[in-house]
């Protein structure tokens, strides 16, 4: 399967000087944002970005073609298209990898979006963190402006596009569309009351369509192969097409990001583009599938869909790794798809560890302007310390699996979910396990600190 | 001490200007331009921002509190991120703020005597797959060992400040 694969978003990958206009532009950049602009109208773009079943790249899995389908624009009022580069879901790391080796292909596709949305402007929101990719994205922007290509008429059309980035400044809530919108205004990232929508009012008042990164740079693959090819390239065509970058991080052996057909299995992303579990003797324990907020699967669970109906039905009695990795798929095994950056842990981690450590995350990011969040969160990082001093008692775990029931549907944006779902995931996944440590403490035998000091050490580390 | 931006800097600020709707909406920019001359945020440049955009003083500090990249205090010649979230703890992280806070003679949140490093921990930075990594000022430094990150540090100690 992957001798044939030909790679579209990281084409250009490895390529020295991928970066650049010139060695991007002859390895095919801005051909098919010419011929966009040029020959097609936009209703005919959406229509193929509508063919393409591209779901959002930035975690929620939406189809872009409908998202756009909800602009509306009244008499007077600005399109905008705001790029979501904030890149901060723990474990995601896969957009950072175009804004830095292909800048250029986003560019194109925001150049062939604005297009077919009827936007003059667009904002690529960047986390202040990733100082090298604005630079990267900049420099392509200048180069791409001098050429003409991005400005007052692209390609000779008469339809103004102007691109700017903005940094952010650390802050993980930013990702979200609208704590983005916020702070691309100048203000505090925090999360509006929706709706409105942004496709209603978002950027300064306007219709605005925030998408991410990735979900963007896939449009000028769509445009060139056509909505329906594209979309084929997936294993789950036609609800969910084409191909898109995998990450793997943790204990395996190639971490890194892998591009590949919507669809493969978790299986196949660990042991074969992730090179592996990283010690041969410390099998898979669990695995966090797309992004810290995505509940955790386990190796030794198995998909129960007994029932013909059930959509996962064809993967009844098969271990969860096997189900193909899909937004809709992903949703009915009681998980998500995130961002598709999966988080691989072996059998020294603990999991009441690793749960602390993401509950300590959500704890510091939460913009504070719900309750259940603000004080649901902080609450779940005291019970989980409790358990783990050796302070908790076994009731504990109710405990936490109350707070977290408590966030859920009780707050102004995801972030609430976020929190509750993967500790909801790992309570119910590792029950045992939680409930044997809030008797003894977190047992001595727990190798997770010991093993990990070995790896940077001894120098092991790729 | 009065604050103001050099001419070269001003002229950056307009440039970011006319990327807006409003002159708000340049905030963020125009606050890092101003952290990248001044080191840090303090009253003063909060009071000159707040002229320079027309926006109430209040709502400068608004912002600059609510992000974790604008410093409110003084750092140190250059500041190290230690990113602690699970992909990089996975693979070591621990480890590596300890030996750093050895090496630097201070605890995370802190600068060392010498002025030279203020060690911060992060969350997540996006570079999961390169895990371990630290941040130092705008350069990532991944798939670390001890071994790497001491020979990080004493370039850094090396050069001249
Ligand atoms: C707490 C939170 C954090 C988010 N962080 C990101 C992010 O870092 N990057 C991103 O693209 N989307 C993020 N999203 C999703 C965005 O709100 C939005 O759905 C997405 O940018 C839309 O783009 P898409 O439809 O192309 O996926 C986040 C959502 C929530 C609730
Ligand atoms: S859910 Fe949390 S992050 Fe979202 S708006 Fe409420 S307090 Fe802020
Ligand atoms: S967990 Fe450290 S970079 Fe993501």
């Amino acid at each position: 399967m992957s001798d044939e694969f030909q790679p579209l978003l990281t084409s250009r990958y490895g390529i020295e000087g991928s970066h650049t206009l010139a060695v991007a532009e002859k390895h095919g950049a801005y051909r098919t944002a010419r011929r966009a602009l040029t020959m097609m109208s936009p209703e005919q773009i959406k229509e193929e970005v509508k063919k393409a079943s591209l779901r959002g790249r930035g975690g929620a899995g939406f189809p872009a073609g409908v998202k756009w389908g909800f602009l509306n624009p009244k008499e007077g009022e600005e399109v905008y298209l705001v790029v979501n580069g904030d890149e901060s879901e723990p474990g995601t790391f896969k957009d950072r990898t175009i804004m830095n080796q292909d800048p250029h292909r986003l560019i194109e596709g925001i150049l062939i979006t604005c297009w077919a949305i009827g936007a003059h402007t667009a904002y690529i929101y960047v986390r202040g963190e990733l100082k090298h990719s604005i630079d990267s994205l900049d420099a392509a922007l200048a180069e791409a402006r001098t050429k003409g290509y991005v400005g007052d008429r692209p390609f000779g059309k008469p339809h103004p596009i102007h691109i700017w980035t903005h940094s952010g400044a650390g802050a993980y809530i930013c990702g979200e569309e609208t704590a983005l919108l916020n702070s691309l205004e100048g203000r505090r990232g925090e999360p509006r009351l929706k709706p409105p929508f942004p496709a209603v009012k978002g950027a300064f008042g306007m219709p605005t369509i925030v998408n991410n990164v990735e979900t963007i740079s896939a449009v000028p693959d769509i445009v060139e192969l056509g909505g329906e090819r594209w979309c084929s390239l997936s294993r789950l065509a036609p609800t969910d097409g084409g191909v898109r970058l995998y990450g793997i991080s943790g204990h395996v052996k190639k971490p890194g990001i892998y591009e590949a057909p919507v669809g493969i299995t978790m299986r196949e992303l660990i042991y074969d583009y992730g090179g592996g579990m990283l010690h041969d003797d410390h099998p898979l324990k669990a695995v966090i599938p797309g992004g810290s907020s995505t509940p955790v699967l386990r190796p030794d669970w198995t998909v129960d869909a007994p029932n013909e109906d059930h959509p996962l039905h064809a993967w009844h009695g098969k271990s969860e790794l096997d189900v193909p990795m899909g937004v809709d798929t992903y949703r009915a095994l009681g998980t998500m798809l995130g961002t598709c950056c999966a988080t691989v842990m072996d059998d020294t981690v603990n999991m009441v560890e690793a749960c602390r450590n993401l509950m300590r995350f959500y704890r510091h990011e939460s913009c504070g302007q719900c309750t259940p969040c603000r004080e649901g969160g902080a609450w779940l990082v005291d019970v989980l310390d409790g358990l783990l001093s050796g302070r908790g008692k076994v009731d504990d775990v109710n405990m936490l699996v109350d707070i977290a029931n408590n966030m859920m549907g009780n707050t102004i944006c995801a972030f609430g979910e976020g929190t509750a779902m993967p500790l909801l995931g790992f309570v119910q996944r590792f029950a045992d396990e939680f409930v044997e440590v809030a008797k003894r403490g977190l047992p001595l035998d727990v190798r997770h600190d010991e093993s990990t000091r070995a790896l940077v050490k001894g120098g092991v580390a790729a | 001490m009065a604050f103001a931006l050099t001419p070269e800097r001003e002229r950056e600020v307009e440039e970011l200007l006319s990327h807006y709707p409003n002159r708000r909406a340049a905030l963020i920019p125009v606050l890092w331009v101003c952290q990248r001359q001044h080191g840090w945020i303090s009253p003063e440049v909060i009071d000159w921002v707040a002229r320079r955009l027309e926006l109430s003083t209040a709502v400068v500090k608004g912002v600059v509190t609510f992000y974790t990249m604008f410093f409110e205090e003084p750092v140190g010649e250059h500041v190290i991120w230690v990113c602690r979230t699970l992909s990089c703890d996975l693979r070591g992280a621990k480890a590596i703020q300890e030996h750093l806070e050895e090496k630097l003679g201070c605890k995370a949140g802190h600068t060392s005597k010498d002025g030279k490093f203020t060690l911060l921990k992060a969350e997540c930075l996006a570079a999961c797959g390169q895990a371990p990594m630290v941040q130092i000022d705008d350069d990532y430094f991944e798939n670390l060992t001890l071994a790497k990150l001491d020979g990080i540090i004493e370039r850094f100690r090396g050069e001249a400040s």
